[in-house]
């Protein structure tokens, strides 16, 4: 069993309330920071190794380091609650079932900053939350924690919930400050960056909920306690959100010690695949990451084992790996056809573009009628070629990363499912009865010898 | 110390654009370094627009690839970077027409920009001027690969002046820049989102805003027209020339766009890259709706001088700048056959009987008088009854023969 930070207090009943938290030892960390300087904290969270859990992985202590605090300049801190990625839902466990760990994350965070306001931003559908967090933060306020000269530091803050309207495009951080200060959500162009001119013009750092939440135990043990667990870059623990067709779906919370293989098929996790099937594909990372098939999944192109960590899930770049990404999960069985999957991923990026930018607002409905001919048995081997290469004209030619997110799914299953998308093609009327199936897709891959 | 150095007066940073250096003030654009140059190095760009602040960026077609970041850090940018919103570096190194990849992603933009847009431009009173248009010809490919339905809008009209048409749209948000930077209220803006996007005034509210038609000025296709000029005449056919009139709401300096005597369409005056000229005074001479939409006749303007377009544009051809005669293409085009269609009906009516002296009339001349009677002074009613009934009895009588 892992060692477990964030949810280990998770099965104490009472625990969403604020005595139960503040008996099992919460809001220590507030205590501890409080008496430390704002400059040795991100010295400590830059020790700790963490990096940003929200899905591209950078290194907290550095962007905290990056923020500009000129003389006179209110600066903020923006939580990123906007978890829409399809596949990923580990914020929302963390906020429904612990929500003062959240909160302690963001006083410590605020006092480290030295923001004042700080808002916590989370997506609209997430309403019943919204609730917990206020009441939350309430009951921080009643206790001294919040408001007025926290714990007689001389330091003020308040927290706000703000709730999104339901665009995927707000999760991004510049599009999530447009929205905050009541505008469209449309991302901004980069540079600058939120560290320099964020939300109200001033610097700002948008750190996920996890990544904040992370805060609290690296308080509490140091920076270099932290940085032990875990294997090289990848450090602390990681809440993994696992879906699709497993046992056990649920979020677990993982050291990035264990490999995928077990991950998946491990009682302690997920649980192996229901009704006997075999495993054929996964996401390891929330629908925007490669799809790997199930033999470069558990092995890597090398033949070494690959790990649930940033570095082992990203090894061999997108031709033969993946990434960690926000941590959502996603099993496929034999009988799911990747092109249908990769079809709703695309339904899904057509639908959340913001249409800010040309090749995206485009490119991806178009990639999503191609994907329907296809699925619907009317595809032809052009249309392959044609995907290809409206995929590759999206990627990182637009403002913000959506434009990748919905290039990359594409461009993983064509380059690893080739064969499932010719077969659609070659058997039009089969494709409508039946799905591939697991074909080669978990064969032994033959490890390149090397010299 | 630091503070001191950045006190000191910025000198000016080199950039090398295509392999030509240029010197330009730190906080210059790409884009604009590029434009320093010239037309030949200059990236396209459709929503960039430089008098409107925060334009830009959106498109995608003024992607250049920066092959050296700058002196300190001469490493090469990832992605490539939207020109328009990226500030030169002292000693960075771009590449634009010399960039396979650039080239490469131009195409893609440009196939992306049309594969929802109508092509309707035979009947689009943008054609001639439009930068799509351009942008097409000069990176877009023969044939569209997108087989779909394109997606399409009711066309509305938002306030007397101004169509909009969705389906022609671009999403370049300059109009939206336009009536937030001149206008002191904007009522129109995006609705929706995606590619479904529509850029409207919510519940068909009406523009009227006093600067409102420089909207149809900065659009860059024609998805904002004027409702006064629309299919009034294509622009390669109208003359354009400077002129002012004293105008309290604005500079009054605009182009006419004339045919013979009359005033088709009025304005802003354009530079080079198709946005609205500054005056001596480095501001855009951005004109008022009255100037633009009110003031249609010849004699309410003071002209200066035949605009200067572009040599390359469809709009210059044939003006101004003939200096060889012509020759009648008619013989040729004729090839030895007699003219019928004009010349037989004239005949037929007999109108151009050279030898009915209209001073020899009793009074004004009618169609019957030209009607086969050879004309004398004081002839009567019933000779002219006479001549109308041999003429519909057979048309031999009409021959000029028998005269």
């Amino acid at each position: 069993m892992s060692k477990k930070l964030l949810l280990d207090k998770i099965g104490i009943e009472g625990i969403k309330g604020f005595e139960v938290y503040r008996r099992e030892g919460g809001y220590k960390s507030v205590e501890k920071a409080f008496k430390m300087q704002p400059n040795d904290i991100v010295e400590e969270v830059k020790k700790s190794g963490l990096r940003g859990r929200g899905g591209a992985g950078f290194p907290t202590g550095m962007k905290w380091s990056f923020l500009a605090k000129p003389e006179g300049v209110a600066r903020y801190l923006v939580c990123n609650a906007d978890e829409s990625e399809p596949g990923t839902f580990k914020d929302r466990y963390l906020m429904e079932f612990i929500p003062h760990l959240l909160i302690e994350g963001m006083i410590v965070s605020s006092y480290t900053l030295g923001s004042k306001i700080s808002y916590i931003y989370i997506r609209g559908e997430y309403d019943w939350i919204t609730d917990i967090l206020e009441n939350a933060i309430e009951e921080a306020r009643q206790n001294g924690f919040l408001g007025k000269n926290i714990l007689d530091s001389g330091f003020d803050c308040e927290i706000y919930v703000h709730r999104g309207a339901g665009a995927y495009i707000c999760g991004e951080e510049t599009a999530l400050l447009e929205s905050l200060e009541g505008k469209r959500g449309l991302p901004r162009i980069k540079p600058p960056f939120p560290a320099v001119k964020g939300v109200w013009g001033s610097p700002t750092v948008v750190n996920n909920v996890e990544t904040i939440a992370a805060i609290v135990p690296i308080i509490n043990e140091g920076g270099e306690a932290y940085s032990k667990i875990g294997v090289g870059r990848s450090t602390g623990t990681k809440l993994i959100s696992a879906c699709g067709n497993i046992n056990k779906p649920g979020v677990y919370e993982i050291d990035m010690t264990i490999s995928v293989e077990e991950f998946i098929f491990s009682d302690e996790y997920c649980g192996g695949i229901p009704n006997g099937k075999r495993l054929k594909a996964c996401i390891p990372g929330g629908s925007s990451v490669p799809i790997l098939p199930a033999n470069l999944l558990l092995k890597t192109a090398k033949g070494e084992t690959r790990l649930m960590n940033y570095e082992s899930l990203a090894d061999g770049g997108f031709v033969t790996g993946s990434m960690m990404g926000s941590g959502g999960f996603i099993v496929l069985d034999e009988d799911q056809c990747v092109v249908r999957h990769t079809l709703t991923l695309a339904r899904f990026y057509h639908h959340e573009s913001c249409g800010q930018c040309s090749p995206c607002r485009e490119g991806t409905g178009w990639m999503e009628k191609v994907f329907t001919k296809i699925e619907n048995g009317k595809g032809e081997m052009k249309d392959i070629d044609l995907l290809w290469d409206i995929q590759r004209k999206i990627e990182g030619n637009t403002i913000c990363p959506l434009g990748d997110a919905a290039a990359w799914p594409v461009a993983a299953a064509i380059r690893h499912f080739r064969d499932e998308f010719e077969w659609h093609v070659l058997n039009p009327e089969e494709c409508l009865k039946r799905n591939y199936g697991l074909a080669h897709y978990a064969d032994e891959l033959q490890a390149p010898v090397t010299a | 110390m630091a503070e001191e150095i950045k006190k000191e007066p910025p000198a000016n940073f080199k950039i090398t654009i295509d392999n030509i250096t240029i010197e330009v003030p730190p906080g210059t654009t790409i884009l604009n370094a590029a434009r320093m140059i010239g037309p030949e190095v200059a990236p396209p760009a459709m929503c960039y627009y430089s008098k409107l602040k925060d334009s830009g960026g959106k498109c995608r077609t003024c992607l250049v690839e920066v092959a050296a970041g700058s002196t300190a850090d001469p490493r090469p940018m990832p992605k490539l970077v939207a020109s328009c919103r990226t500030n030169v570096m002292d000693g960075m190194v771009v590449k634009n027409v010399t960039s396979e990849k650039t080239l490469d992603a131009r195409k893609g933009v440009v196939e992306f920009l049309l594969i929802n847009h109508p092509l309707d431009c035979p009947i689009c009173d943008q054609a001639g001027e439009c930068h799509l248009q351009d942008l097409s010809y000069e990176h877009g490919v023969v044939q569209t690969r997108y087989e779909f339905k394109r997606r399409a809008f009711v066309r509305e009209d938002i306030g007397p002046y101004i169509q909009l048409h969705m389906t022609r749209c671009i999403l370049c948000y300059r109009c939206v820049y336009v009536a937030d930077q001149l206008t002191d209220n904007r009522v129109h803006g995006i609705l929706d989102r995606g590619d479904h996007s529509d850029i409207s005034t919510y519940i068909s509210k009406a523009i009227e805003n006093d600067f409102s038609g420089n909207m149809i000025d900065v659009c860059p296709v024609g998805a904002l027209t004027d409702r006064t000029f629309r299919f009034k005449n294509r622009v390669w056919f109208l003359k354009p020339m400077d002129a002012h009139r004293d105008c309290d709401k604005c500079c009054g300096k605009v182009t006419l766009w004339n045919r013979g005597d009359e005033v088709y369409r009025v304005t802003t005056r354009k530079d080079q890259w198709g946005e609205v000229q500054n005056d001596e005074n480095g501001k855009p001479m951005w004109i008022c709706n009255n100037c633009r939409f009110d003031k249609k006749q010849t004699s309410d303007w003071v002209i200066e001088k035949p605009t200067s377009i572009n040599r390359h544009s469809v709009i210059s051809a044939n003006h101004y700048q003939v200096k060889v005669m012509p020759h009648d293409p008619l013989d040729k085009l004729l090839n030895g056959r007699s003219p019928l269609l004009l010349m037989d009906i004239h005949e037929e009516s007999k109108v151009n009987q050279q030898d009915v002296h209209l001073d020899e009339l009793f009074g004004p001349a009618t169609g019957k008088t030209f009607n086969g009677e050879p004309l004398a002074t004081g002839h009567n009613v019933t000779d002219i009854k006479e001549g109308v009934g041999a003429n519909t009895q057979g048309t031999d009588s009409t021959n000029p023969g028998t005269h």
